[in-house]
């Protein structure tokens, strides 16, 4: 083709004409694939470097610009079997990644400390019921202080600007505690030191920071995680524009490159990349993933179409244009801002711990001090009694509690398909009681498929291969059928038309019934809305395939499987009444709107809020976002508008409706253990706190309480692994549970080609 | 006791050591791939027939 393609906002120039860019690979998943695509790479002239970080997936190349270009760096992964798509890495994840290994130095430092600090401890703790002399005592615990203090300074420093940042807020959250307990546990025990007394607690200082900094280091790895992911799968998704430049050339470039004013061409059956007017053209549009209409909507030159539209069957000229006052865009903006406000009032459960806990602990020591002077002690042992009640109580199982489960309840989550969002998903997705879902996209397939049951298995295998040489949407449906993935040589496609090519020395034509000359076929089946049919004719022989939004395979089973656990269940979608009702009938839902406008959705979601209910909204169109802000939680399929799934609180993967149910039921039993760690936590602190209270805590106490309760509430938090999401599916009373297994999704992040959005590339083949 | 004199340092260096080590490791970007790190020692083309 002669247009050319524009990567430029993906490279990044060095010095003496080298280039840099980064690709997210699809495909990647083996050892022999490393090896493959870094040396096919570095036999290309011109090209500097190849690395592919297999974990996550991506390829960094440097090459020399001037011998070779980025678009022929992509053609010759494509020629080796790879698919790679040109990734900007968003700001925030370089920003985590920083985050990851500066919490990985400060877990190093605490880590090194508490090693040689426990060292010289048990020294002294064994040297205190045998023969040490208090000058050896002495000895261990300046060095002691040698250690933990220049340690704590550097590995504490996560929790001290974290409770600077609350108190100047005049707000408390787990770090204050935290940082008032370890300052004061080293300024006691360095007073201590200098006093020539028997006890120090330098190793339960450092050995606090190290336990949170395993905590604060596996959360940040487990959201790091699944956000790299979520970047892959944006870039793979990613859509390419043709714009008409003034010379009327054509540049291929990725939509983020466009700017207002620009002239787009859209062929028949692309994706609108932008919003924008008509100037040229007319066209068939399917706004299904904007408003939720699975009808088709005729369009002409002036007017206006929204981005992620399909155009159908002409070709059209646009021009961008900003999202304006009054177009869908802005309203939908509007209604967002609104909605997200509202949402940021929610309190996690851990600030709501972290604000009941500091007081009740800071009064205990307070009183614990006050008590001791009025019974007569010295100051010295009234003072170093509620210090040692700071320490004990220090919220170390507190702060874990939480952390631990979400931790392993996200890693559960991510490996039956659905991709967290924001860290606090889980504690509201449990809350909910009521499923709100949206229709299109959401409960019926994103993409329309085939209904193949009348027509010869045969015929429709011949048409799906020659399908494979189309690029109308209705085309790609019959495609995905094909078994064998090659198209026919020889096959000519004509725009509007259909596709024609001569198999096995027969004429085959795919396309319009007046293409095939079938006219007298197609009012038959005009009379329904719903579906679409593509003709085909080979030889003698003639089909007419119809094609209809299905629902996902699983959405009874699964609609069944929230009922039985008590959901109210109820639809609210854009789209005509007589597209939703049947739906709504099938799946045995007695409340269900059509026609439904955003503002209206989220009315609907603010009325069932009023009567306490707490709503997990499942939709993916740009109309479901503001409703997707304003309910209580939110999940998108992964194949949903960008906006709108940068405002749900989870993402999943898949044909699949399972992951909505793993989300609830894996949330759920979270959340039940969250509540358990707390109480174990609260159980230890009762215990703790009347021997600190009486005097009586040595290091030596101090320390196995404090590991004990923290491998305690770890482990407990483990536990949420023991029972998989497809064992308690199965546990329902459903019919056919053989739908809602998860068998099939073991692990759907090692194949990414298996995901339905993949499902057009060709290697899927060479990937199996 | 008069061991503990040259013993303690030692033990405190060799701790050190492990330390520089891994910042020096961690400067090294040998985190971050660590799945694709156990893959690349498999492939023994390298090693002439």
């Amino acid at each position: 083709m002669a247009e050319t393609l524009d990567l430029s906002q993906f490279i990044e120039r060095g010095d003496a004409g080298t280039a840099h860019m980064t690709l997210a690979v699809d495909g990647v998943d083996c050892a022999g694939c490393i090896r493959k695509i870094e040396s096919g790479l570095s036999k290309l002239p011109g090209v500097i470097d190849a690395r592919l970080n297999f974990t996550q997936r991506r390829l960094a190349v440097d090459w020399r610009d001037r011998e070779i270009g980025a678009a022929d760096i992509i053609q010759a992964l494509q020629r080796i079997g790879y698919h790679a798509h040109p990734f900007a890495p968003e700001r925030i994840e370089a920003d985590d990644g920083r985050q990851a290994n500066w919490l990985l130095k400060c877990l190093a430092v605490s880590g090194f400390a508490a090693m040689n600090v426990m060292l010289l401890s048990i020294s002294v703790w064994s040297g205190n019921v045998s023969d040490m002399t208090q000058v050896t005592r002495d000895l261990f615990h300046w060095l002691s202080a040698l250690i933990a203090l220049p340690a704590a300074a550097y590995a504490g420093q996560p929790f001290f600007q974290s409770a600077w940042r609350a108190l100047r807020t005049w707000q408390l959250n787990m770090d204050v505690p935290i940082t008032v307990g370890v300052t004061l546990a080293l300024a006691l025990s360095l007073y201590e030191t200098a006093t020539h007394s028997v006890h120090a607690y330098f190793d339960s200082a450092i050995m606090l920071l190290f336990f949170l900094l395993c905590g604060r280091y596996l959360d940040l790895a487990m959201r790091r995680k699944t956000k790299v992911f979520a970047g892959n799968l944006a870039s793979f998704k990613a859509e390419y524009a043709h714009r008409l430049d003034a010379n009327g050339e054509l540049t291929r470039l990725p939509v983020s490159g466009l700017h207002p004013g620009d002239s787009v061409l859209v062929r028949p059956g692309e994706l609108i990349p932008a919003d924008g007017t008509i100037l040229t053209g007319s066209s068939a549009i399917d706004e299904s993933l904007v408003t939720g209409e699975t009808a088709a909507r005729i369009v002409a030159a002036g007017a206006t179409v929204y981005a992620g539209s399909i155009n159908g069957s002409g070709a059209l000229t646009l021009k961008v244009v900003a999202a304006g006052a009054g177009t869908l865009v802005e309203e939908v903006e509007r209604l967002l801002d609104k909605a997200t406000e509202a949402k940021s009032r929610t309190v996690r459960l851990a600030d709501r711990a972290a604000r009941l806990y500091a007081p009740v602990v800071h009064s205990a020591a307070a009183l614990t001090c006050i008590g001791w002077l009025i019974a007569g002690a010295s100051l010295h042992f009234a003072i170093v009694t509620a210090i040692a009640v700071l320490i004990i109580t220090c919220p170390c199982a507190i702060a874990l509690a939480i952390p631990a489960v979400q931790v392993v309840a996200a890693g559960q989550l991510f490996r039956s398909g659905v991709i967290l969002n924001s860290g606090d998903a889980i504690e509201r997705i449990a809350e909910t009681d009521t499923v709100v879902f949206d229709k299109t996209g959401t409960l019926t397939l994103p993409d329309p498929a085939v209904d193949g049951s009348s027509i010869d298995p045969d015929l429709l295998e011949t048409a799906a291969r020659l399908a494979l040489s189309s690029h109308h949407p209705l085309a790609a449906a019959l495609a995905r059928r094909a078994s064998k993935r090659v198209p026919y040589t020889g096959a000519v496609e004509e725009p509007g038309r259909g596709v024609r090519a001569s198999i096995d020395g027969e004429e085959a034509r795919l396309g319009s019934a007046a293409f095939c000359g079938l006219s007298d076929a197609a009012p038959q089946t005009a009379r329904d809305r719903d579906v679409s049919c593509i003709a085909f004719t080979h030889g003698g022989r003639t089909a007419v395939i119809p094609i209809r939004q299905s629902l996902r395979p699983d959405a009874i089973a699964v609609t069944r499987a929230l009922a039985e656990r008590g959901f109210d269940l109820m639809i609210l979608s854009g789209d005509r009444a007589e597209a939703v009702g049947p739906v709504a009938e099938r799946l045995g839902l007695k409340q269900w709107q059509a026609a439904v406008t955003p503002a209206e959705k989220i009315a609907v979601i603010e009325l069932l809020k009023s009567q306490g209910r707490r709503v997990l909204m499942v939709g993916d169109g740009l109309n479901d976002a503001p409703a997707l802000a304003a309910a209580h939680a939110s999940l998108s399929p992964i194949t949903a508008a960008h906006l709108t799934q940068a405002h749900a609180d989870a993402l999943f993967l898949g044909d699949r409706l399972a992951p909505v149910l793993h989300a609830i039921i894996v949330s759920r039993r979270a959340r039940s253990l969250m509540r358990q760690n707390l109480a174990l936590a609260v159980i230890y602190n009762a215990l703790a706190v009347p021997i600190a209270v009486a005097g009586l805590v040595t290091p030596l106490i101090a320390a196995v309480a404090m590991s004990g309760s923290s491998i305690l509430v770890t482990l407990n938090a483990l536990r949420a692994r023991l029972r998989g999401p497809s064992e308690s599916i199965m546990q329902s009373k459903s019919g056919d549970d053989a739908v809602v297994t998860t068998a099939g999704m073991a692990e759907p992040l090692l194949s990414p080609a298996a995901q339905p959005i993949f499902a057009g590339h060709d290697n899927a083949e060479l990937v199996s | 006791m008069n061991v503990l004199i040259y013993l303690v340092p030692l033990a405190l260096l060799l701790g050190l050591t492990g330390l520089v080590g891994f910042m020096w490791t961690l400067k090294n970007g040998q985190y971050d791939d660590l799945e694709g790190a156990a893959l690349r020692i498999l492939p023994d083309d390298d090693i002439a027939p």
